[in-house]
């Protein structure tokens, strides 16, 4: 029975074509602003869970909480900042095997006489320290050599500084000029695959702290796990000890300590936030869409009155003459949704080649059978849903009324 | 041996609200109709005639008084069950042929069934042996406006004995058609109730239909005067 019916609603819709052409484009354009979003952002989603992933989930990052990973300069010396001293505290803790830091600062930068402000970062000098961090950022020298502990003005430079970003290619022996003082490129790395981490550049720790004027502050402290231990505990044990060092009231750290696994789920809820608003303007689309829907299946009942009159005399009962316009109103959703499938795919492409262009982050649209299929049945929903009041409006005719409708 | 009407309509008004107003078409009209009858309803326009064919083909009930579909009181089943009833028991044709305008002939003939339930193979040759009987085969596939009138009308036909009713029930059959093809419809209709022993009801106004009928029912202001 339910053949007949979908055959019925085919005839239909093909008897309409530019009617029901019309209505379908009321919903595809919603249908495919949400593939081609959901599948961005799950694709964006991806890629930072896989950075993540390298980052390893047994790290515990400490930050203060003013500054954060790459807060404007000069904020850090109003709030209380992180230092060396609480490197060392952390450093006693029991679960915690290995630590490591990072101090980062913006500046102006110069290259035969072009100037950009990028981003310079520095490790400590010991080999273990600097290791840690290398592996969990996943940087790695591509052309020359790391830095040294001897160095003192040497610059290893990400893979955008070498050809991207000034005009002139940047290669080893070239000299840069940071904040003012000339630097001797060393080293270059190989690609990250985003643009932050390709266009920073690194100088010796002891340089950094005499270029910038910094005394015992870090940017940022990384924390290893020791094997088998759960990161979230040794982190709470972790912050207590540093809140009694610091001599700091709970609830008013001015740090703040974070396992890879929280800093994810945080990164998780910025992305779930961005997708719900995306999705709600999405929805909002749809909605127009589906009142299109509801208008085109109450123009179609009313002229299709006499039909209704029709079957309901050669036998059809009220309950047949519903399905045969809820699946009419269904199937100009799924057309909807499936041609919205296709534009979506095509758009959610079009970005991720333009944004592989670019460099900014390596990204991957996320198209799955499940968005697809989630998104064809969602669309039939609407559609059938739309269509609910008229094809009941069309089954409770009275047969009498309807046969004589012309 | 007594036969039992197929249809009965006993003491039957049917009073329509016009605003203020209320206008009675039916006042308590009396009707049996028996298996294998041929009657043909007459009536003036304003007669009372199309209420009465809403009252016999069970599309309505009665303000008053009760229709007995097969000695089954219509008020009594909910609308769904008055649906298959009718849909089992009654064929209609219409003046206006009332084909579907979007399914070919053979689909048209086979929509009764669909509603039945009756499988799609057995729908498909039944319907084609139908449209051969009406000689419409090489239609099949045509669709209503591909059509004449009186092809349409034949289609019609084919589409009322679908499930095989007890009753036709034809409206003003040959209204819309020249009087030649009026002819070979109702000679069609008629051989349905000779040969093939279906109860034929006829709502006409002409006088020709009228007279090849075995019984006449002469509506007048809403009640019967029977004669013949």
């Amino acid at each position: 029975m339910f053949n007949e019916y979908i055959n019925f609603s085919i005839g239909s819709f093909k008897h309409r074509k530019m009617r029901s052409f019309l209505t379908v484009i009321g919903i595809f354009i919603g249908i495919a602003s949400v593939v081609a979003l959901l599948s961005i952002s799950q694709g964006m989603q991806d890629s930072i869970e896989e950075q993540f992933e390298q980052f390893g989930t047994d790290k515990i990052i400490i930050m203060s909480r003013a500054g954060g990973f790459n807060g404007p300069p000069g904020l850090n010396t109003i709030a209380k900042i992180i230092s060396e001293d609480d490197v060392d505290e952390i450093r006693k803790n029991k679960g915690i095997s290995k630590v490591s830091y990072m101090i980062t600062r913006n500046s102006i930068v110069k290259f035969k006489s072009e100037t950009k402000f990028l981003q310079i970062w520095a490790l400590p000098a010991d080999k273990d320290s600097r290791e840690m961090i290398m592996d969990m950022q996943g940087f790695d020298v591509a052309d020359g050599r790391e830095i040294d502990e001897d160095d003192k003005y040497k610059t290893v430079v990400g893979s955008m500084i070498r050809d991207a970003i000034f005009d002139k290619d940047v290669d080893i022996r070239n000299k840069i000029e940071i904040n003012g003082k000339s630097f001797e490129v060393v080293g270059i790395m190989a690609p990250i695959g985003n643009q932050a981490d390709d266009s920073s550049i690194a100088i010796p720790l002891d340089t950094m702290r005499d270029l910038f004027d910094i005394d015992e502050e870090v940017s940022v402290i990384f924390a290893q796990v020791k094997e088998g231990l759960d990161p979230n505990e040794v982190a709470e044990d972790l912050e207590d000890d540093l809140r009694d060092f610091r001599g700091e009231d709970e609830d008013e750290e001015t740090f703040q300590v974070m396992t890879n696994e929280q800093l994810q789920a945080q990164v998780g809820d910025i992305i779930g936030l961005v997708q719900a608003v995306i999705i709600g303007i999405a929805g909002i689309s749809l909605i127009v869409g589906a009142v299109g829907i509801m208008n085109t299946m109450y123009t179609t009942v009313l002229e299709r009155t006499k039909e209704i009159g029709i079957m309901k005399a050669i036998g059809a009962r009220n309950n047949d003459v519903l399905s045969i316009f809820l699946i009419e109103s269904g199937l100009i959703g799924l057309v909807g949704g499936g041609i919205g499938c296709v534009l979506g795919i095509i758009m959610a492409i079009g970005v991720e080649v333009a944004i592989a262009g670019s460099g900014f982050i390596p990204l991957k649209a996320s198209i799955t059978p499940e968005l697809i299929g989630g998104v064809l049945l969602f669309s039939f929903v609407v559609g059938a849903v739309s269509g609910v009041f008229p094809a009941k409006k069309a089954s409770e005719m009275n047969p009498v009324d309807a046969l004589r409708h012309e | 041996m007594t036969r039992k009407p197929v249809i009965e309509l006993r003491d039957v008004w049917k009073v329509y609200q016009m605003g203020e107003v209320r206008v009675p078409a039916l006042r308590g009209l009396n009707l049996k109709i028996y298996p294998k009858d041929f009657v043909a309803i007459i009536g003036a326009s304003g007669s009372g005639k199309s209420t009465l064919m809403n009252m016999v083909g069970s599309l309505d009930v009665p303000t008053k008084g009760k229709v007995f579909l097969d000695g089954q009181d219509i008020s009594l089943m909910d609308e769904s069950t008055l649906a298959q009833v009718r849909g089992r028991k009654i064929g209609f044709v219409f003046q206006q042929f009332n084909l579907l305008p979007n399914l070919t002939a053979a689909e048209n003939v086979a929509l009764p069934m669909i509603f039945q339930g009756v499988p799609k193979e057995e729908r498909q040759t039944r319907s084609l042996e139908l449209l051969e009987r009406v000689g419409l085969l090489d239609r099949a596939t045509h669709r209503p406006n591909e059509m004449s009138g009186g092809q349409q009308q034949r289609v019609a036909i084919a589409r009322a004995l679908a499930n095989d009713p007890e009753i036709i029930l034809a409206d003003e059959p040959t209204g819309n058609l020249d009087s030649k093809t009026g002819e070979m419809v109702m000679k069609l209709l008629v051989n349905l109730d000779k040969k093939e022993g279906k109860t034929l009801i006829v709502i006409t106004h002409d006088k020709n239909i009228a007279k090849v009928a075995e019984k006449r029912v002469n509506l007048i202001d809403g009640q019967v005067s029977m004669r013949g």
